[in-house]
């Protein structure tokens, strides 16, 4: 009984065994070699930083499509993009790194909680809901953006998220994970900041935060470089034109917002706020 | 007039999908496009019928003979992993488009009730060979046909304004459920 069983199946086992391999060497398909070399020097997140879906994709892309630049790898950052230059053949410009910013201080604006929240702790879940502050566009800080950062930048801290500088590579995957869409990626150069996701105006943001940003316009109207603009009820930076206008506008932005005080200049690593 | 009414009974009384409810993934994971259902469609014939056939062979050339009758499944499940190993490989070479378009839905095949299933059929039905040949492309072309049916309606289903916790798998749930209830319609066509 055991021995002719198992002889069967060894002999079916062999059997297959021997049929596949003589169908993978008549099906071969030939691969590029590049591909897996590139895919070797990529940091194999699978982050889709780079727009592709996950580090085989894109590797298989750069090798095989020539419009495809080598610099996309926003997570792999400036050593990556040399060394995928170096297998494909094509030349490497500069990638601007980028950084996540939590645009939300509901700390400092005291805005009320509107209930005791007892569900899913997720933010995600939380937003369905309603979310349990006073305001809409708050950070929930049930932590969905943090446990979704593959590589560990970020961490929560009395109901805010908190972003590592050091850890953060601006692949933007907590972007996409954001329902309240508050993560935004801007540049590690860039030289202010606007803290507020309110897309409401005036009183309405008055009533729930003491710090949120009331869309007076004032710092669209002084900005020199025209880099400020309204869109979709946020304030949206251009820090491209703000960084080519340079130091020469001293910060008319900062100055402008007198009321709220929520446009401010980007610290320097280790700096400390200093109260207004 | 046997075989067509076996073939009538497979296909519409019988579905192996809709009917006896086997091998519900493909018909949830490759529905969204009418090309990647017939693709998949005929991937599925091509593995039940020579699963049904080696498995046919083995069950009467070695299996029943020697007593052996409790490796069935088992024996089944290798075959059927192999023939799908060697169909991926095919497609990989042969159409490279249909390969990418199945994705993991084609290794998934080995693991389809339905293969199995109608391979086990045929044994408890104690068919002859012709007759299992038959029946499983007739099964096989049953499983098609639904998921080809289910694609076209999926397609137009995309474009309509749909509650969002409807819209995508759930709304193909909802349609399957909807499919399976017009297919017994036919239940009482042979008696």
């Amino acid at each position: 009984m055991i021995t002719s069983s198992i002889l069967l199946l060894f002999g079916l086992g062999l059997a297959a065994a021997v049929v596949l391999a003589v169908a993978s060497k008549v099906f071969y398909v030939e691969e590029d070699p590049r591909i897996e070399a590139v895919s070797e020097v990529l940091p194999g997140a699978n982050c889709g930083g780079c727009g592709f879906a996950g580090c085989d994709s894109y590797a298989a892309a750069v090798v095989t499509n020539p419009g495809v630049a080598p610099n996309c790898c926003v997570a792999g950052g400036g050593d990556t993009a040399d060394k995928v230059a170096e297998l494909t053949g094509k030349s490497a410009g500069a990638s601007e790194p980028m950084i996540s910013l939590r645009r939300c201080v509901k700390d400092e604006g005291k805005v009320a909680k509107k209930y005791e929240y007892q569900g899913v702790p997720s933010c995600a879940a939380a937003h369905m809901m309603g979310g349990a502050d006073a305001c809409q566009y708050s950070c929930l800080g049930f932590g969905d953006c943090m446990r979704a950062c593959p590589f560990g930048a970020m961490s929560l801290d009395n109901g805010l998220v908190r972003i590592d500088p050091a850890l953060c590579t601006g692949c933007g995957v907590c972007t996409r994970t954001c329902p309240r869409n508050i993560l935004e990626l801007i540049p590690v150069r860039a030289r202010v900041m606007v803290f507020c996701s309110s897309e409401d105006k005036g009183k309405a943001v008055m009533a729930v935060c003491e710090a949120g940003c009331i869309s007076c316009m004032m710092c669209v109207k002084k900005c020199p470089a025209k880099a400020i603009s309204l869109k979709g009820g946020r304030i949206h930076i251009d820090h491209e034109k703000c960084l080519e206008f340079g130091p020469g506008c001293e910060m008319a932005c900062v100055a402008a917002c007198k009321k709220r005080k929520i446009m401010r200049a980007r610290l320097a690593p280790g700096e400390q706020r200093q109260a207004a | 007039m046997d075989f067509f009414l076996m073939i009538i009974a497979a296909i519409f009384v019988n579905n192996i999908l809709l009917i006896q409810y086997l091998g519900n993934c493909p018909f949830l994971g490759c529905s969204k496009e009418t090309s990647t259902a017939i693709g998949m469609g005929g991937a599925v014939i091509f593995v039940t019928v020579m699963a049904t056939t080696f498995t046919w062979l083995i069950q009467k050339f070695v299996l029943t003979p020697y007593g052996l009758e409790y490796l069935q499944t088992i024996i089944f499940i290798v075959v059927i992993a192999a023939l799908v190993q060697f169909v991926e490989l095919f497609l990989k070479k042969a159409m490279p488009p249909l390969y990418k378009a199945l994705g993991i839905f084609l290794p998934l095949i080995t693991t389809n009730c339905a293969v199995l299933g109608i391979a086990i059929l045929c044994q408890r039905k104690e068919y002859g060979f012709i007759e299992s040949l038959v029946y499983s492309f007739a099964a096989g072309f049953g499983f098609s046909f639904a998921l080809v049916l289910m694609a076209g309606i999926r397609e137009r289903l995309a474009l309509v304004r749909m509650p969002k916790s409807l819209a995508g798998t759930s709304s193909g749930l909802v349609m399957a459920g909807l499919m399976a209830l017009s297919f017994l319609a036919f239940k009482g066509m042979i008696s």
